[in-house]
């Protein structure tokens, strides 16, 4: 039996991706957005809906970034509000581990597995930035080394609250007038550099037990801390080789945790445009990233590895030939994106061959380098594609980020899925009613 | 300054199986459903049936505790909860009309985040959203969350009224007309109408703008429970509606001139601010029964039922006459705790409700669609716009 892929769908926002200029670009705030989107991934038997999360407005060359959609709802409700309109979707809300603790955080999403019937998802971030930690009370008093410290803490303390109820403590006998089986239902006791908190945990458990637990970050660190800790990842390497490459480097991380390979799914993030051939795909993929990379949005791109304002430069014409500016302190703030750019200086340079080899103005090389689609092609290619590439171990299965919101899941659901539904590497139906069971996660 | 209505406001307020401890061994209580979505929606649109204007969830950062300082290790009373704000949430897609108003502990939580969460409330329930802040004094809400000295009353108290204030000021940290879609200039957004709110107080700081823009209300309803001087002040001074826990119409017309005053001090005569009289309800078609019943779920439970409000029992048309002579003192409505759920919410909707439609002093049908609109507030113009 091949194996069975899985699909999610990451609702558009916070990033040039989202192509808020079109004529079919609907509210990305409003609820009915929201409530079409997961419709459709339900419609099509997805296994999760997947919310992202930025604590603050992003800013570049110090004023508030204005070029991509702005604005997000708050996680938790309107992850629990989708629970009102949907039966069997998962619900994965990215919570960040250092701007919140974890005897809220925990209460939060055993309410919503609660309320969803066993649905939810946490995908456990770590930005820890100062800019970030400006809006919340702590400040951004933790350094960078501490993230995944924190994280892994917060996580295993999230986990001691949950298991703090077995699930047996509500009695609620009417007859003999006990409503708690344990009068210690609860309890809790933790205590480490990062939290010092006792007591009893309020909320009964829920059921999944534990939400499912997503990692998203590249570094070494967030590799182990998922390989430790995790049931899925979140990544950004969807191309067949960047996939496989990761696909074997994470999952053979897993014996030193004493886990089997099963036991973590790795899920990239991935776009797509789908045409009636391939060839009008290809087309229609270009227009798109038109509209995704504006000459604005190509200096502002470039200024990010550049790190200093080129505002003044033509994104018509050629690349800049000042060099980019090392510093810590970078004109982009808010980004987790920029901090890829670990060499900027090679970056720079081999930018400068490729636009001088290919005779690129700023703008085409970003919308050659910057924003390609993962899969581009007719449904059959598409499906062929996404299969090849969950068969060949470069992934476990994609979250499809559309470029439109609400509607641009549709012609995924409404023409890939049936391929591949007939190819059966995909469900025709939800297995069960929780999320771990339709992810073939084992219960915890 | 005193705001006048043509009809009275009657919210009720959500906890559990009702607010009498022994509440959920009534045989119409669900008990073991209590964690499920059903049996809140089920609540919350029997309330809609009744045309109330709101329900507030109950909320803290502890387990339930007959004991406000500890654990009180019980095991005949209703224990877990789960979040007020999510509940409402849930509850929001399958509702109209009604406001959705959750409680939210101050004490240890981020404005941001309740800021945020609570914008999304509104966004959720297409303008029916509010919020209840609470202080949480005790310390083993403290020890929930670790580090953080106990606080003063007064600093507790200080120190909400800021969460309400930076609270605020995120919801109109974006203009209505942010977005603008220009794609002449290629920007999504118009920077200069989304402000840092720069808030700098002696709890925290924080730098704004919100991540999620302006709600459909402008501003969601803010509320809290006040019994003395220090929640009077708060709710004069910052809130859209106080709960207060009167004995009497006297007491009634007490409390009210202080929150009036809280409130002329605080610069906002000209504003409404409602005050509702908090109510624990016994109700039955009669008296009798009402009263017999109350015994009855005090030998249950082993004690004679106390509250901070005061607990009625007996006809609807008696509550009727208690409102109608309270609402004569200054309140302009009610917060009515049923004793049971869902028996006393029932006789609210089916009985309070159509009595007072009577005597003319309740709405026939929602006027409004927005819980602002239902209490009479206008929508608040941007304090950070220019034009
Ligand atoms: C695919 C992907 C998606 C991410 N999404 C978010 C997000 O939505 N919110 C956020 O705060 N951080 C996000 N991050 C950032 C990471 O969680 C992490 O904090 C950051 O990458 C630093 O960790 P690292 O050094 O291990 O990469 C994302 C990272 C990756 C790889």
């Amino acid at each position: 039996m091949p194996k069975q892929i899985h699909l999610a769908a990451h609702f558009p926002g916070v990033n040039n991706t989202t192509v808020w200029s079109d004529p079919a670009a609907g509210s990305h705030i409003e609820f009915s957005s929201f409530v079409r989107f997961a419709q459709a991934a339900e419609r099509g038997k997805f296994d999760f809906l997947f919310l992202a999360e930025g604590l603050r407005l992003r800013e570049q060359n110090g004023a508030i970034y204005d070029l991509d959609v702005v604005g997000r709802p708050d996680t938790f409700t309107v992850l629990t509000a989708l629970a009102a309109v949907t039966e069997r979707l998962g619900l994965t809300g990215t919570i960040n581990s250092t701007f919140n603790e974890p005897y809220e955080v925990a209460r939060q999403f055993a309410t919503l597995d609660h309320l969803s019937g066993g649905r939810a998802a946490w995908n456990v971030v770590t930005s820890w930035d100062a800019f970030t930690g400006e809006n919340f009370r702590r400040g951004g008093f933790l350094p960078q080394d501490q993230r995944y410290e924190r994280a892994r803490t917060f996580l295993e303390t999230t986990h001691e609250l949950f298991d703090s109820w077995r699930g047996d403590e509500i009695v609620a006998d009417q007859a003999s007038g006990v409503f708690l089986g344990d009068a210690d239902a609860g309890r809790f006791a933790h205590s480490d550099a990062h939290f010092d908190i006792s007591g009893r945990f309020d909320v009964p458990r829920s059921p999944q037990g534990r939400p499912v637990i997503f990692q998203a970050g590249d570094s070494d660190e967030g590799r182990d801390f998922a390989a430790s800790s995790a049931d899925a990842i979140f990544s950004r390497h969807s191309t067949k080789e960047a996939g496989q490459a990761f696909y074997s480097d994470v999952k053979g991380r897993l014996s030193t945790f004493g886990r089997s390979r099963d036991e973590l799914l790795i899920l990239p993030a991935a776009t797509f445009v789908i045409g009636d051939t391939d060839a009008e795909a290809a087309e229609l993929a270009h227009e798109v990233r038109r509209q995704q990379v504006s000459g604005q949005t190509a200096l502002r791109f470039l200024e990010q590895v550049w790190n200093r304002d080129l505002s003044a430069y033509d994104p018509d014409g050629p690349l800049p030939d000042v060099d980019p500016v090392i510093s810590e302190d970078h004109v982009a703030k808010g980004r987790a994106q920029v901090r890829m750019h670990r060499d900027p200086l090679a970056i720079a340079k081999q930018w400068r061959e490729l636009a001088e080899a290919k005779g690129y103005s700023i703008r085409e090389l970003m919308i050659e380098t910057q924003s390609r689609q993962s899969f581009i092609g007719s449904p059959a290619t598409v499906a062929a594609t996404i299969d090849d590439l969950v068969q060949s171990d470069a992934a476990d299965g994609y979250i499809l980020v559309p470029h439109i919101t609400p509607g641009g899941l549709d012609p995924f659901v409404d023409r890939v899925v049936p391929l591949l539904q007939e190819r059966g590497v995909f469900r025709t139906d939800y297995e069960g009613t929780t999320l771990r069971e339709n992810l073939g996660l084992a219960a915890r | 300054m005193t705001h006048l209505h043509s009809h009275l406001h009657v919210a009720v307020a959500l906890d559990g199986a009702g607010w009498h401890p022994a509440a959920w061994r009534e045989p119409d209580a669900r008990p073991a459903e209590l964690f499920t979505a059903g049996y809140w929606v089920g609540l919350v649109t029997e309330a809609q049936r009744g045309l109330l204007d709101l329900v507030t969830f109950e909320d803290d950062l502890a387990l339930q505790s007959t004991d406000r300082f500890a654990d009180d290790q019980r095991t005949d009373q209703v224990r877990g909860r789960l979040d007020a704000v999510q509940v409402a949430a849930r509850v929001a897609p399958v509702t109209e009309g009604i406001g959705l108003v959750p409680t939210a502990v101050v004490t240890h939580t981020e404005p941001f985040h309740l800021s945020k969460a609570i914008a999304t409330l509104d966004y959720v329930s297409t303008g029916r959203a509010g919020v209840r802040v609470k202080v949480a004094g005790s310390s083993s809400e403290a020890a929930h969350f670790g580090r953080r000295s106990e606080l003063s009353l007064e600093d507790l108290f200080a120190e909400a009224g800021d969460w309400v204030e930076v609270v605020r000021r995120l919801w109109d940290s974006w203009e209505d007309d942010a977005e603008i879609r220009d794609v002449a200039t290629g920007r999504f957004v118009d920077r200069e109408k989304l402000h840092y709110i720069d808030f700098e107080g002696r709890f925290f700081s924080v730098k704004g703008p919100s991540i999620t823009p302006r709600p459909p209300q402008g501003q969601p309803v803010v509320a809290a429970l006040a019994h003395q001087a220090l929640p009077y002040e708060l709710v004069g001074r910052s809130t859209d509606l106080g709960f207060v826990t009167p004995v009497d119409a006297a007491d009634a017309a007490r409390i009210v001139g202080e929150v009036r005053s809280a409130q002329s001090a605080a610069g906002r005569a000209d504003e409404t601010v409602h005050v509702f009289g908090d109510v624990v309800v016994f109700l039955d078609d009669d008296a009798a029964t009402a009263r017999a019943r109350r015994a009855r779920l005090d030998e249950t439970a082993g004690e004679e039922y106390r509250s901070d409000a005061l607990v009625f029992d007996g006809t609807p048309p008696q509550l009727a006459d208690l409102l109608e002579e309270w609402a004569g003192a200054g309140l302009t409505g009610f917060r009515l705790r049923p004793a049971t759920l869902p028996h006393d919410l029932r006789r609210i909707t089916a009985g309070l409700v159509p009595e007072l439609q009577r005597r003319g002093l309740f709405r026939a049908s929602y006027e409004a669609s927005t819980l602002r609109g239902l209490l009479g507030l206008p929508r608040p113009t941007n304090r950070f716009a220019t034009v």
